[in-house]
């Protein structure tokens, strides 16, 4: 499957791997739910380091939308909240 | 998935890719006819590339006044520090601690800058990568644009076009989120170097830049003060001298100094003969007053015909 991180570009990751990455996403949903400003830090680096070191980056000039999209690696727990209700943080 | 069966659990990057799938379609919906959708989408793309490039040249501009202000910065500090052992040197430790204390200012400032500065390299090197990227995904789109167009009716075409489409809206959404995130950057960057411009402009930190530099004119006057001394005596003495030689020329010539003075004047007249008959009438208006005696004359003659200056030619004369 094939995860985008926002400022960095895409990945494609074998399956198995996504299974551990969406363990980590789900605290990553949790800390925000929470509001849980060290959880959230913690499980955004993980989710990152993991799809980065599993996963291929997929070339510049293959066209394919992603099956999953992690935030960019300085986001604040504030811009995820705005990523996820499409709060205009997406232009266009 | 792991997920599975709490769907109002999907995670955040499964919620944020949906989004982003939203938007694309959102976009598409609008379009009557598929393939106009192609001819639009790549109009835009290319608008996008030309701000993200321009997204990068902001960022170096605003990297290039950091580091302009970085060397002046440090510039000021070692010139501070200079002063501060100068200072010592001088047995003035006021001024030294003065001098030290502007140059840690000046060297939190310039911490505070290196760390915007690295910051503002990061976000330009991401951005010429995203530039990068996008113009690959461009390209790519540009090519299957062409295909779609030249094999498929319109109907067939539909989904080959959604694909093409989400694929490069995603992209766009990225890449346009970067620029955004470039540009606040930007201008926070912009608002605390203009910030520190002010400061500086304040003589705070004590730029070089051209403004009076109080510490160094203090230094200045210090280590001139000696000089100052010893010229200042030098020229005291000298004047004491020249006075005390003119009282005296004075005391003894005065008033036929006076009178002498005239005289050259009157012979030169005299000298031009027949030619300057007017001469002798010239001549007895100004009698009395020479006869007068001294101040009237040098109120009344131009400089060159003072006396008191000319005191030791008069003596050669005479």
């Amino acid at each position: 499957m094939i995860v985008r991180i926002l400022g960095e570009g895409q990945f494609r990751v074998d399956d198995d791997v996504a299974a551990e990455l969406n363990q980590l996403d789900t605290e990553l949903e949790s800390a925000v739910e929470h509001s849980d400003e060290d959880k959230f830090t913690t499980a955004l680096a993980s989710l990152l380091a993991q799809v980065r070191a599993q996963g291929a980056p997929l070339p510049a000039d293959i066209l394919e939308a992603s099956d999953l999209i992690l935030p960019h690696e300085d986001s604040s727990m504030d811009e995820v909240r705005k990523l996820l209700t499409d709060e205009g943080l997406i232009p266009g | 998935m792991y997920m599975k069966g709490t769907a109002a659990r999907m995670g955040v990057m499964k919620r944020v890719s949906l989004v982003f799938k939203a938007k694309a379609n959102k976009a598409l919906d609008k379009m009557e006819d598929p393939r106009e959708t192609l001819d639009y989408s790549y109009q835009r793309q290319l608008e996008l590339l030309t701000k993200v490039r321009r997204g990068v040249a902001d960022v170096a501009t605003s990297r290039k006044r950091v580091e302009l202000q970085m060397n002046q910065l440090q510039q000021s500090a070692n010139k501070l520090e200079d002063q501060a052992r100068k200072a010592l040197s001088m047995g003035r430790e006021d001024l030294a601690r003065e001098a030290l204390a502007r140059k840690s200012s000046a060297q939190s400032q310039l911490n505070d800058l290196q760390a915007q500065y690295a910051q503002l390299q990061a976000e330009e090197e991401k951005l010429t990568v995203a530039s990068q990227r996008l113009q690959a995904k461009v390209d790519a789109f540009r090519t299957r644009k062409e295909t779609i167009k030249a094999t498929y009716t319109a109907a067939e075409a539909q989904t080959r076009i959604n694909e093409a489409f989400s694929g490069i809206s995603e992209e766009m959404g990225d890449v346009g989120m970067a620029i955004q995130r470039a540009e606040d950057k930007t201008a926070q960057m912009q608002a605390r170097a203009g910030a520190i411009d002010e400061l500086m402009a304040s003589g705070a930190l004590d730029d070089l830049g051209g403004h009076r530099d109080d510490i160094q004119s203090e230094l200045d006057m210090i280590s001139s003060g000696s000089d100052v001394e010893s010229e200042l005596a030098r020229l005291k003495g000298e004047l004491t001298a020249s006075q005390r030689k003119q009282i005296e020329g004075s005391g003894a010539n005065g008033g036929p100094q006076a009178a002498q003075a005239q005289q050259p004047q009157q012979a030169q007249q005299a000298q031009q003969g027949p030619y300057a008959p007017p001469a002798p009438q010239y001549t007895p208006p100004q009698q009395p007053q020479q006869a007068e005696q001294y101040q009237p004359t040098q109120a009344g003659l131009p400089v060159a015909d003072l006396p008191g200056l000319g005191g030791e030619p008069q003596d050669g004369d005479g």
